[in-house]
């Protein structure tokens, strides 16, 4: 899970700290463990040894003064099982030290480890994937595209990331998705899922529904989609979101939108970012520094509260400057400027980020 | 020592041997063109380095849309992480194809 802001790190893992680390941490493994055994038997299929990626980041960011700082990991399993079938699943451990305020010198520091995911794939056909478990919540881009640490341009995620994905960003359940047309001119994908309620610590959910799809114009470098979740427990609402990527090719630029809207609020988030590759390639060292602009903004409707959004209408810019250095490993630096009628903020943010990729073991 | 316990440690002990066994991997080895070694060891694949191919195309396309390439990686994965991304960017049958070729040229 990304970090939707690093405002937000407390309020979003204090419930969760309540629960016994010690007996979460030993749970997930047994149940990685437990999951993962079937695959060893692919231990020398070529091409199909299981793998160990995702990210290692050290994260700080300053806002009023106050600076916190993150070491967090995310590694992420992948275990084939035969051609069609593939278990894989996501952690987040982190450590997260933030001042002690209040006149006294210092810092708090807590610890966090849980599953992010944990899901089944099977390839039913060219067209239709049934993914069932625990899965990311597939509402516009941000939560299954560019949550991991070492894929998202800024440290923080967007204001909106929380509308549609039914707070928890994870659901509990089925999900068939697949490609249903793809063409040389242009593509179609989808996906359609049902989660259930849960209140288990490690998948948290709610009784949702909802679905995506995208259109890709491969040659334009164009991709247009729109998702719709419907919450069904507690007050029904239902969520919609539309979203627009724009890469042209060879140019290192890219542009992502996306727009969402809840019952009780909306918002936009709009990004660009380019690699500087037009100065000596992608590896150069001009080519290698990639400044980026994200504006955001949310609007509150009504005076009820309920969505995931701050809670007056708020504005946001983030000026970025990331340096991707070799061996897949990233500075990021930003600076963001947030305001509404009730705070301002000037957020101060630097991060190293890596990412891995290797087999689980050696195969044959 | 309960069965929880025993559980716990066995899941522990089994993890930490996966990442040391998969940390002699870690780093990318750089390209070998021109292997002359009989036994032919897998070298790391690095997606850059073919780009005018059908699949190039593709990983350009798609891949590219939300990541940079990794520097390199084991041929023993590339199944693996193509089973994944078919699943998380809804790739068709034909583009797997295609990049697995593409990695494993």
């Amino acid at each position: 899970m990304h970090l939707a802001s690093f405002d937000n790190v407390a309020l979003m893992w204090m419930p969760k700290r309540l629960f016994s680390l010690r007996r979460r941490a030993t749970r997930s493994l047994q149940l990685l463990l437990v999951l993962t055994l079937p695959g060893m038997w692919q231990w020398g299929a070529a091409q199909h040894t299981p793998l160990l990626s995702g990210g290692l980041g050290f994260f700080t960011s300053t806002n009023n003064g106050a600076t916190m700082y993150l070491p967090i990991m995310e590694p992420l399993a992948a275990a084939p099982i035969g051609d069609h079938f593939l278990l894989e699943s996501r952690a987040t451990v982190l450590e997260d030290f933030t001042p002690k305020g209040g006149g006294q010198g210092g810092y708090n520091h807590s610890h966090f480890i849980a599953l992010t995911y944990l899901e089944g794939d099977y390839i039913l056909s060219p067209h239709v994937t049934v993914v069932g478990g625990s899965f990311l919540t597939p509402f516009a881009t941000y939560n299954e595209r560019l949550s991991p640490l070492w894929i998202g341009n800024f440290q923080d995620g967007p204001l909106i990331a929380g509308l549609g994905t039914m707070q928890t960003a994870t659901s509990l359940g089925g999900q068939l998705r697949g490609s249903a047309i793809s063409r040389s001119k242009y593509s179609i994908d989808y996906s359609v899922y049902f989660s259930a309620r849960s209140g288990n610590e490690q998948f948290n959910s709610a009784r949702s529904s909802g679905g995506r799809i995208n259109l890709y114009l491969p040659e334009q470098r164009l991709e247009i989609g729109t998702s719709y979740g419907r919450l069904l427990q507690g007050t029904h609402e239902n969520f919609s979101g539309f979203h627009v990527w724009w890469e042209p090719q060879e140019t290192g630029f890219r542009l992502r939108s996306e727009w969402a809207r809840g019952a009780h609020g909306n918002g936009y988030w709009v990004e660009a970012d380019w690699r500087m590759k037009q100065f000596g390639g992608y590896d150069s060292w001009i080519g290698r520094i990639e400044p980026l602009f994200r504006m955001q903004q949310t609007f509150n409707i009504g005076s009820t509260r309920g969505d995931p959004l701050p809670g007056v209408n708020t504005q946001r810019a983030d000026f970025g400057l990331n340096y991707n250095l070799p061996h897949n490993t990233r500075i990021m630096t930003s600076y963001s400027r947030q305001s509404s009628s009730t705070h301002d903020a000037n957020i101060w943010e630097t991060g190293l980020t890596y990412r891995f990729l290797s087999p689980a073991w050696k195969g044959r | 020592m309960n069965r929880q316990k025993i559980l716990g440690y066995a899941a522990v002990v089994a993890l930490l041997g996966l990442s040391c066994s998969s940390g002699a991997q870690t780093q990318p080895s750089p390209p070998q063109k021109n292997q002359t070694n009989a036994k032919q060891q897998p070298t790391a694949t690095h997606p850059s380095n073919h780009a005018q191919s059908e699949g190039g195309r593709i990983f350009a396309q798609n891949c590219a849309r939300c990541h940079t390439p990794p520097d390199g990686f084991s041929p023993h994965i590339s199944g693996t992480i193509l089973l994944h991304m078919r699943v998380r960017a809804s790739l068709s049958a034909h583009d797997e194809q295609e990049l697995l070729r593409f990695f494993n040229p």
